[in-house]
């Protein structure tokens, strides 16, 4: 069992590692440079690739959540746990990189476009769902208070979308013509190809990441259940 | 089903008779709410005729920001004397002391609001236009949909150590969808613009209130289980 | 005590507590009309114990039975049937305790709520205070009206936690009081306590709980001396 995950963690390290240079090649040197925004629009690689990570960690959370409350144990609440922080890892970069784009393409480093804005709400209730893991109480406890709110928080998230969308239909930079009188200005194919290289590269990396901080954490619930029971047996 | 409700109405009328007799709660949340109103009519002009603009969310910002205050007691009163515990050693489902904490904080929002959106109204000399049943509806749909994803997040929060200030930091960021539909409808309400726009607000927050009114009424039991 | 059938039965009841065991196979029955008292140091798992029997925490596994049938999960039968006096009264203290024992009898659905409060307020001795909000209670009123609360519903299992602790002596007499005529009127009792005194005045049975077990269990009935009580509970804790 221990070996097979070790085995596991080398593949997807050799295949991450090469896969992120060819990503670097195929975003930098491969794909063709956007006309009206130039070099800049390589940042949409990166932004792509990090927002669908950072949507895609939130509802990791929110189906651990759901195990923990149907079946409640430290696995399941690890799980959700390290998503949560490695989404709020992504979820910053998605914000700065819409940001620069931003700033570059409608020159103001902010709007309440739909997906951006709610790609800060989504960084917000990922703090508050952190600052639910941090109160003390028993593990059991904080396992079904932060599961209960990342349900909660993960509901919450396509009516946001939703509200801000409806609210704000004026910047709809949609590259991909979806839903109605959105037709975005397409995109080439070469260009396809890179973006979907990076996703791919990325979700890769949320992969290990994922498998790593499971590991570390669970050293750290072995070191405190070790401590707890020297204090135990030291106190008689 | 009815004797959830029974027992919800047993808890709210406790909750409330209390506050009518000490007055504590809903006299600070009165007092605070006039004096966010103050603060912003030193902030923004209010002979200025651009204010108008604000008016619509200065309405949901002391509704909020008032009503924070009385959803961090809630949780906390019944922390005293460990008496959620013998509500929860009581006969009774878990469900109803939420549906009971829910009517009882939604009252005294609204009697809050009773107060404080006149008081906002005349301190910036508001005149009002629009058609008020309307505007009515829009505050009763909206403050409805606020007390019933704090109720259950200062339930939550009250486990904390820090309750007062978890609380926002949790409810803010859920909050946000209702507030957007709750401001965009109050304004045209109060501008008096197509009501049909503020008809598809008003679906938008009323799908918000059933779908968490749902999921904190099914999720309510897991955090009274206690431990 | 003759055996009147059991009131309550535990069978193989676990705990686990995140990665602890805090109860381990616990089987220990309650006759009707018996008190029986939980001793155990510190961290045995009492109120992990207590509060598993009362329906505040759901067992991790074993069953419950009362009068012979199997507890569900939740069940408001279950805690209409049991009175549960915690470390805390559980009570208002902007309320009075006639507004304290309204309002749990309204939700425990007692009928003929206004005169049977009354009637306990006087029992226990706060009639003259039942319109005062309790803030200003010293510990032995609270607990006086704690009681009340709990046996306003006419319960048919007393759990009681520590009930002794605190009081004084004019309050640990009544309490005795009206847990010995509770006692005579068929109800079953279970008491947790430290306190070997009132566990030789009161109980007819003790068992000692240690790190999540019942290690032995003991009739007392009053036959028993305090020091062969002490010898025996000292004893099992040290494991011999």
């Amino acid at each position: 069992m221990k070996k097979t995950s070790g085995m596991i963690d080398r593949l997807l390290f050799y295949t991450l590692v090469p896969s992120f240079f060819i990503a670097l090649y195929l975003i930098f040197i491969w794909s063709p440079v956007e006309k009206v925004m130039g070099e800049t629009q390589k940042i949409f690689y990166f932004h792509v690739g990090s927002a669908w990570v950072a949507f895609l960690a939130f509802g990791v959370v929110g189906y651990y959540s759901v195990r923990v409350l149907i079946k409640p144990r430290i696995q399941h609440h690890i799980n959700a746990g390290i998503s949560a922080e490695i989404g709020v890892l992504f979820t910053t970069i998605t914000l700065i990189t819409g940001m620069i784009w931003g700033k570059s393409s409608w020159n103001t480093w902010w709007t309440w476009e739909p997906r951006l804005a709610t790609t800060l709400i989504l960084w917000f209730i990922y703090v508050a769902y952190l600052f639910v893991r941090k109160m003390d109480g028993s593990n059991e406890k904080i396992a079904r208070l932060s599961a209960v709110f990342g349900i909660v928080g993960v509901i919450n998230v396509p009516i946001v979308f939703m509200a801000i969308r409806w609210w704000n239909t004026k910047l709809h930079p949609v590259v991909f013509g979806e839903g109605k009188n959105q037709s975005g200005g397409g995109i080439e194919p070469d260009m396809l190809v890179a973006l979907l290289f990076s996703v791919f590269t990325i979700t890769l990396l949320y992969i290990f990441l994922m498998r790593k901080g499971i590991e570390i954490e669970k050293m750290r619930h072995i070191v405190k259940k070790a401590k707890s029971k020297a204090i135990e047996k030291l106190a008689g | 089903m009815m004797s959830i409700l029974k027992d919800a109405w047993i808890i709210a009328s406790k909750d409330l008779s209390n506050e009518i007799k000490t007055k504590q709660t809903i006299g600070m949340m009165v007092i605070f709410s006039s004096l966010v109103v103050l603060i912003f009519s030193f902030a923004f002009d209010p002979t200025n005729n651009m204010v108008k603009a604000v008016i619509p969310g200065l309405v949901w910002l002391i509704t909020v920001f008032s009503g924070i205050l009385g959803l961090n007691r809630s949780f906390l009163s019944e922390h005293e004397n460990d008496a959620l515990t013998g509500l929860r050693s009581a006969p009774i489902d878990p469900s109803s002391i939420y549906l009971g904490k829910v009517l009882a904080n939604f009252l005294l929002v609204t009697a809050v609001q009773l107060v404080s959106i006149p008081v906002l109204f005349l301190l910036f000399d508001y005149r009002f236009f629009g058609k008020i049943s309307w505007f009515f509806l829009v505050v009763v749909i909206g403050t409805l949909g606020f007390i019933i994803v704090g109720t259950f997040l200062a339930a939550l929060s009250a486990n904390a150590k820090n309750s007062e200030m978890l609380l926002p930091v949790l409810l803010l960021p859920l909050l946000s969808p209702l507030m957007i539909a709750a401001v965009q409808a109050t304004r045209i309400v109060l501008e008096n613009e197509t009501i049909g726009d503020a008809v598809s607000w008003l679906r938008l927050m009323s799908a918000y209130d059933l779908l968490f009114l749902a999921a904190c009424f099914f999720l309510f039991e897991f955090i009274m289980e206690g431990s | 005590m003759k055996e009147l059938g059991n009131m309550l039965e535990l069978r193989n009841m676990t705990k686990t507590l995140g990665d602890k065991l805090v109860l381990r196979n616990i089987t220990l029955t309650l006759e009707k009309g018996e008190i029986l008292a939980v001793i155990g140091p510190n961290g045995a798992g009492k109120s992990t114990f207590f509060k598993c029997t009362v329906g505040l925490l759901q067992p991790t596994s074993g069953e419950i039975y009362l009068n012979g049938k199997l507890v569900k999960k939740n069940s408001a039968e279950m805690k209409q049937r049991i009175g549960f006096l915690g470390h805390e009264s559980f009570l208002y203290n902007n309320l009075s305790p006639l507004e304290n024992l309204k309002f749990y009898g309204k939700l425990y659905k007692v009928k003929d709520l206004e005169t049977k409060a009354n009637e306990l307020l006087k029992e226990v001795g706060l009639y003259l205070f039942r319109d005062i909000p309790i803030r200003s209670f010293s510990r032995g009123m609270m607990q006086r009206l704690a009681i009340a609360r709990v046996l306003l519903p006419d319960p048919e299992i007393l759990m009681l936690d520590e009930p002794h602790t605190g009081l004084d002596q004019e309050a640990v007499a009544l309490l005795n009081t009206i847990i010995l005529k509770k006692r005579e009127s068929g109800t079953s009792i279970l008491i947790i306590s430290h306190d070997f005194e009132q566990v030789q005045a009161l109980a007819d049975r003790a068992a000692v709980l240690r790190k999540g077990k019942i290690v032995s269990a003991k009739r007392l009935g009053g036959e028993v001396s305090m020091a062969e009580l002490k010898q025996w509970y000292e004893a099992e804790v040290k494991g011999t």
